[in-house]
């Protein structure tokens, strides 16, 4: 049923299960309170899904089944949110900021006559109902906030911002079935192929710890060094674009903006100025620890502990500390 | 092809002044050609010497231009530059007179195969003036290319993946936003510095684009711009030289149960 005051999630799936920044993107449209909250779900079939939306606070599921949505190409997803949008008849309808959000989410806005609050990192809603959307913008340096005066309004979220609430089996809600009339005739990019390097070990979006590097590592060697302490310690290498565009290492190491968001327990910049548009990427982590010769660098206003020096004197004798700790420590009993 | 001039996104912090509701840099800071947008050129240029016939125009939209910035994509070799100027035209947070003003001037040139654009804007980094262009004339669109091929009716666009790429295809006319993993783009040689002096760029208002400003209706209005809270205390570790910084940061990782 269309209904004026709810909120519509454009959901997405990964591996049949609403991806963690749906779940997030539900929570954060139960939090805005007000209407009812329903959730798109397009995929080849949606299956059991729904449920874990309901579960996780949906109070209703728009399904839209259909085999060219196999592979969620972008124009097949378009159509489908548009039609969920149609049926739901939102005030207010939010995605996230995903590989396939940021394709979709600002078409979708177009569509509808609008644009999107895109990358939100804030939510909220006036006084007149009107949804207030908080993002930074100038890669960081500046919060914008917007008040949306679109019908429906469109933002995204970044993922990681808000938690997911607790699925809770018990509640229910309704699973309708929306046609979205997709054809081969919807899909006008086609995917020809898909190169993805098989995730060799950690990937960076799940380490707990990070050791990223930078211009003032000065070459790929050193990032030899940063393998060895992730190692040592369970994590991942990561890199400022800044390294990925010299080279030194594969651009699916980049942390930032325009690369990978990452919320590790424990993040080691080494050589890295902190940029703002890095930052973006990893302000979320709980600690950051900032390794940089320079004392004015600015990742040292992130960080929770640095030191200033010449990486390739305090990094040895760091990694050889640790090393000697964390051997110590599996001695110990418990 | 269009292209954007902002503040230099590399300005430091310090440069950076939030003044009623817009960001300024110290006045000494030039603008600069957003960086994506530079590599949109680059991808054009290629495409121009693989293809005969090939003719670039670049497109930009704002209220007042340094022409020595903003010809620096003909010094580098495109064909013709329009400024979409107009004391409308403010550089603000909600793109749809933006995209109405690109869509009625790709509308007026006609003959357009193909769009090419930044990824995203280093100032209000929303990423979507090409998705609205591309929604508006109802054409395909691929984002964030590191390599872009066209053959007669195709595009073939290479797009930056996460943890690879991806090949798509799409027929013509069509949209491609470009990321920086194309590679650097071009510096202008001096024949193309001599060359661009001699063009003048196309000077296009709203008048002749045929929009009415106030018609077009915002997404948006902004309520506020305030320099984002830094939560956080640093603790700075030092020792009697680097290295032994280097073994205390390690104590007091372990002691703060980090590590
Ligand atoms: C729209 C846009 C999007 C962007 N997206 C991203 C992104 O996603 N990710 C990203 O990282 N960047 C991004 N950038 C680029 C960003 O602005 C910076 O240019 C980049 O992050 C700088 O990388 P860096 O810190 O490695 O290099 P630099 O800024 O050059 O810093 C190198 C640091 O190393 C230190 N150093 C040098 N030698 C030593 C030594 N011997 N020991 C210790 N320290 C040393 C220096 O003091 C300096 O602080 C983006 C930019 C724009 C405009």
């Amino acid at each position: 049923m269309p209904d004026p005051t709810s909120i519509l999630v454009i959901g997405e799936l990964v591996d049949g299960a609403p991806a963690p920044a749906t779940l997030e993107a539900i929570a954060a449209a139960r939090a805005l309170g007000g209407g009812p909250v329903g959730v798109m779900l397009a995929g080849e079939s949606v299956g059991n899904a729904a449920q874990t939306a309901i579960a996780s606070g949906a109070d209703a599921v728009y399904a839209i089944e259909s085999a060219l949505l196999a592979d969620a190409a972008p124009d097949a997803v378009v159509a489908a949110a548009a039609a969920a949008v149609a049926a739901a008849g939102p005030r207010i309808v939010l995605g996230a900021k995903t590989l396939l959000g940021r394709d979709v989410m600002p078409r979708l806005a177009f569509r509808l006559g609008t644009a999107l609050a895109s990358d939100c990192t804030a939510l909220a809603l006036d006084g007149d109902g009107r949804l207030l959307a908080t993002r930074p913008t100038y890669g960081g340096n500046a919060d914008a906030t917007v008040r949306c005066l679109g019908t429906p309004a469109v933002a995204s979220l970044r993922p990681g911002t808000v938690d997911a609430l607790e699925a809770d089996a018990t509640r229910t809600g309704e699973v309708v079935a929306v046609d979205a009339a997709i054809d081969e005739a919807t899909v006008r990019t086609r995917s020809i192929e898909r190169v993805e390097q098989a995730a060799s070990g950690l990937r960076l979006e799940d380490a707990r710890v990070i050791v990223s590097g930078g211009r003032g590592l000065g070459g790929p060697e050193p990032f030899e060094q940063l393998a060895e302490l992730a190692t040592l310690l369970g994590g991942a290498v990561g890199a400022s674009r800044a390294a990925c565009d010299a080279g030194w290492v594969p651009t699916s190491y980049q942390v930032g903006l325009t690369g990978k968001t990452v919320t590790p327990e424990l993040y080691i910049a080494v050589g890295i100025s902190g940029a703002s548009q890095h930052m973006a990427g990893c302000a979320n982590a709980k600690a950051i620890v900032a390794i940089n010769k320079d004392a004015g660098a600015n990742i040292f206003k992130d960080a929770r502990f640095g030191v200033i020096g010449d990486w390739a004197k305090v990094l040895p004798a760091f990694t050889e500390q640790l090393h000697e700790l964390l051997s110590g420590s599996t001695r110990q009993p418990g | 092809m269009t292209a954007k001039q902002v503040l230099d996104p590399e300005t430091p912090l310090s440069a950076f002044r939030i003044e009623d509701d817009r960001v300024a840099a110290a006045s000494n800071m030039a603008p600069v050609i957003n960086g994506f947008d530079e590599q949109a050129v680059e991808a054009a240029l290629r495409i121009k010497e693989a293809v005969d016939g090939t003719h670039v125009t670049v497109l930009s939209y704002g209220t007042d231009f340094a022409l020595d910035v903003i010809k620096k994509p003909l010094a580098m070799g495109a064909d013709d530059l329009v400024l979409l100027q107009d004391p409308a035209f403010e550089n603000v947070i909600d793109p749809m007179l933006t995209v109405a003003a690109l869509v009625a001037a790709i509308r007026k040139l006609g003959d357009v195969d193909l769009v090419l654009a930044g990824r995203q804007a280093s100032d209000w980094d929303n990423a979507q003036v090409p998705a609205g262009i591309a929604e508006a004339l109802g054409w395909p669109i691929a984002t964030i290319a590191k390599h872009v091929e066209v053959d007669g009716t195709t595009v073939r666009v290479q797009r930056v993946l996460p943890d690879g790429h991806e090949l798509v295809e799409a027929a013509l006319p069509a949209v491609v936003t470009v990321s920086n993993e194309l590679g650097a783009p071009r510096y202008p040689n001096m024949r193309g510095i001599m060359g661009a002096r001699r063009i003048q760029p196309a000077v296009w208002s709203a008048a002749d684009l045929g929009i009415e400003p106030t018609e077009v209706a915002p997404a948006f209005e902004l309520v506020s711009l305030a320099a984002p809270e830094r939560r956080v205390e640093t603790e700075m570790i030092t020792g009697d030289d680097d290295a032994d910084a280097g073994r205390k940061l390690a104590l007091r990782l372990r002691e703060e149960h980090l590590v």
